[in-house]
C-alpha cells in the first residue's frame, strides 16, 4: 500500500533557507544543504524548495543550491518559485529537481500546465495553489497569496488536473501560520473532483494536526510544512512513527546506505 | 566502472550522484566502447515507451546491448528502462521491447479499482523470490515509484512486487544478468542506495 508523505518545505532566498518569522520576529537563516541532510535523515519523504529570490544573482545562487542538494539527497525534490514558462521548468530539472511547482504563472497562462506536462511528462507538473475564503466561496489567490483572482478554487483545481497537472498543491490562506491544524473543509471540498494525488498545506501545528488530515481528508497523499519543522517543533520521525502507530501507512525505515 | 546509458531520455544526474555518493565509479555514456568495456550496465529512462525505444534503436545500441546481455554482463534496468526489457508493451499501441525478460507491459489503470495513476509515492516491497539485489535490504523496505504502465505476465522472473488497489505491482524482475526495477532506486534514499550497491556487487 502507497505511504502517506510528510513533505518539509524550504524557503530559498539569496542562496539561503529562511525559517519565516519566529516568535520574537527573527529571521532565521540556514544553509539549505545541511537542513536537507538533516530532513533526509530524519524521514521526508520527499523535499520542496521554493525560490523567494527575485534578483539574478539570487537565480543563480538557487540553482547552485538545487544542484548541491541534488547531488547528496536521494529523494524526490520538488522546485518552485517564479515558475512561468518552459525554459524554467528545463532549468529546474537540470539542476536536479524531479517536479516542478507552478502558481501563478499557471494563472496567466493554463497553457503552461499541458505544454510540461508533453514535454517532460504528467508526473513532473505539479499545481500549487493559495486558496482563501472569499464571501464564503474559496477562491484562487495568486503572486504569493497577494491578489485575488476571482477564481474558484475547485474549478481551477480541476482544470489544473484536465490541463495535465500530475499534483496539487492546495494551501489555505486561511490556516497558514495559524497552527491550529489544516484547513479540512476547504481540503475535501475542492479534491472531491480530483483523481490525482494531492498534498496539503497550511496550519500543521502539532502532531494530531496530520492525524486529523489524513483521517478526515482520505484524498490528501501528503502534508506539508515549514515552521513547525525548522524550528523542531515536530520531529518528523517522531511524527511518523505516531502516525503509524495510528494506523496510517508510513515509510519508517529511512536510513542511509 | 558502470555504464549509465544515456540515449536522451530522462535526468540522469541522481543516478550519477546516487552511484558517486556510494563512491561507486560511473559515466553517463553513449559511447559504445565505454558500454563495451564497463562492468556493469544501467539503462535508466522516463517517459513514453515507443519515444525511449526508438532513441535508442536511433543511437545504434540495442545490437551492443543484445551482445552485452548475452556475454553475461549485469544490466539494470530502471523504471521504463526496466519496461523495455520486456517482449512487448501496450503503451499507445503495440510495441516491441528488447525481448530479455518474458513478459508485457500494460496500462495498470484497467486493472485498479479507482485508484489514483500515475502510481506515484512510496510503497512497500513484498519479496517473491530472493534476489542478490536485494542483499542489504528488509521485506517491507519502501521504495519510491512513478508509473502508469507495469509489467505483467513475467512468470518467475518476478522478485519482488507492491501492492496497489488490489493489484500486486511487479517492482523488480530478474533473469539470469538482467535486473530490472519498476521503482527509481536513486530516489529511494538509504534503501534505494543499498539497491544499487547491491547490483554494483554481482559479478
Amino acid at each position: 500500500m502507497l505511504a502517506k508523505r510528510i513533505i518539509p518545505c524550504l524557503d530559498i532566498k539569496n542562496g539561503m533557507v529562511v525559517k519565516g518569522t519566529n516568535f520574537s520576529g527573527i529571521r532565521e537563516v540556514l544553509p539549505p544543504v545541511e537542513l536537507a541532510q538533516f530532513y533526509n535523515l530524519s524521514g521526508a519523504d520527499e523535499l520542496v524548495f521554493y525560490d523567494i529570490t527575485a534578483s539574478a544573482e539570487g537565480r543563480k545562487l538557487f540553482t547552485d543550491t538545487l544542484k548541491q542538494v541534488a547531488s547528496c539527497i536521494f529523494i524526490p525534490l520538488t522546485v518552485g518559485g517564479g515558475i512561468s514558462s518552459l525554459q524554467d521548468f528545463d532549468v529546474a530539472l537540470k539542476c536536479g529537481a524531479d517536479k516542478v511547482s507552478v502558481n501563478s504563472g499557471a494563472i496567466s497562462d493554463p497553457s503552461l500546465i499541458g505544454k510540461a506536462a508533453k514535454m517532460y511528462g504528467n508526473q513532473c507538473v505539479v499545481l500549487s495553489m493559495d486558496v482563501k475564503r472569499v464571501d464564503g466561496k474559496f477562491t484562487v489567490f495568486s503572486h504569493g497569496g497577494r491578489i485575488n483572482t476571482g477564481i474558484c478554487a475547485d474549478e481551477w483545481a480541476y482544470r489544473g488536473q484536465e490541463e495535465g497537472a500530475g499534483e496539487l498543491v492546495l494551501n489555505s490562506i486561511d490556516t497558514d501560520g495559524v497552527k491550529g491544524g489544516f484547513d479540512t473543509e476547504m481540503l475535501n471540498k475542492v479534491c472531491k473532483r480530483l483523481s490525482i494525488p494531492v498534498i496539503a498545506s497550511g496550519g500543521a501545528g502539532k502532531k494530531e494536526d496530520f492525524l486529523s488530515l489524513f483521517r478526515s481528508v482520505p484524498k490528501a497523499d501528503a502534508g506539508l510544512a515549514a515552521s513547525v519543522f525548522h524550528f523542531k517543533e515536530i520531529n518528523i520521525q517522531e511524527l511518523k512513527i505516531y502516525l503509524k502507530q495510528n494506523g496510517i501507512q508510513m515509510r519508517t525505515d529511512a536510513h542511509m546506505a | 566502472m558502470i555504464a549509465i546509458v544515456d540515449y536522451g531520455v530522462g535526468n540522469l544526474y541522481s543516478l550519477s550522484s546516487s552511484l558517486n555518493y556510494l563512491g561507486i565509479e560511473n559515466a553517463v555514456t553513449s559511447d559504445k566502447n565505454a558500454i563495451n568495456n564497463s562492468s556493469a550496465i544501467i539503462l535508466p529512462g522516463v517517459g513514453a515507451f515507443a519515444d525511449a525505444y526508438k532513441k535508442l534503436e536511433n543511437c545504434n545500441l540495442i545490437p551492443l546491448l543484445n551482445s552485452q546481455v548475452k556475454a553475461g554482463k549485469p544490466l539494470l534496468g530502471i523504471c521504463l528502462g526496466m519496461q523495455m526489457l520486456f517482449d512487448k508493451s501496450y503503451e499507445y499501441g503495440e510495441h516491441k521491447g528488447l525481448g530479455y525478460i518474458s513478459g508485457i507491459v500494460a496500462p495498470l489503470s484497467a486493472d485498479l479499482n479507482g485508484q489514483k495513476v500515475p502510481h506515484m509515492g512510496w510503497n512497500s516491497l513484498e519479496f517473491t523470490r530472493p534476489s542478490p539485489l536485494y542483499k542489504y535490504v528488509q521485506n517491507g523496505d519502501y521504495v519510491y515509484f512513478v508509473h502508469s504502465y507495469y509489467a505483467k505476465e513475467c512468470g518467475g522472473n518476478t522478485t519482488a512486487v507492491a501492492g496497489y488497489g488490489g493489484v500486486k505491482v511487479t517492482a523488480s524482475v530478474e533473469c539470469g544478468n538482467v535486473f530490472g526495477t519498476q521503482y527509481h532506486p536513486e530516489k529511494s534514499g538509504g534503501t534505494g542506495l543499498k539497491i544499487l550497491k547491491a547490483f554494483s556487487e554481482i559479478k
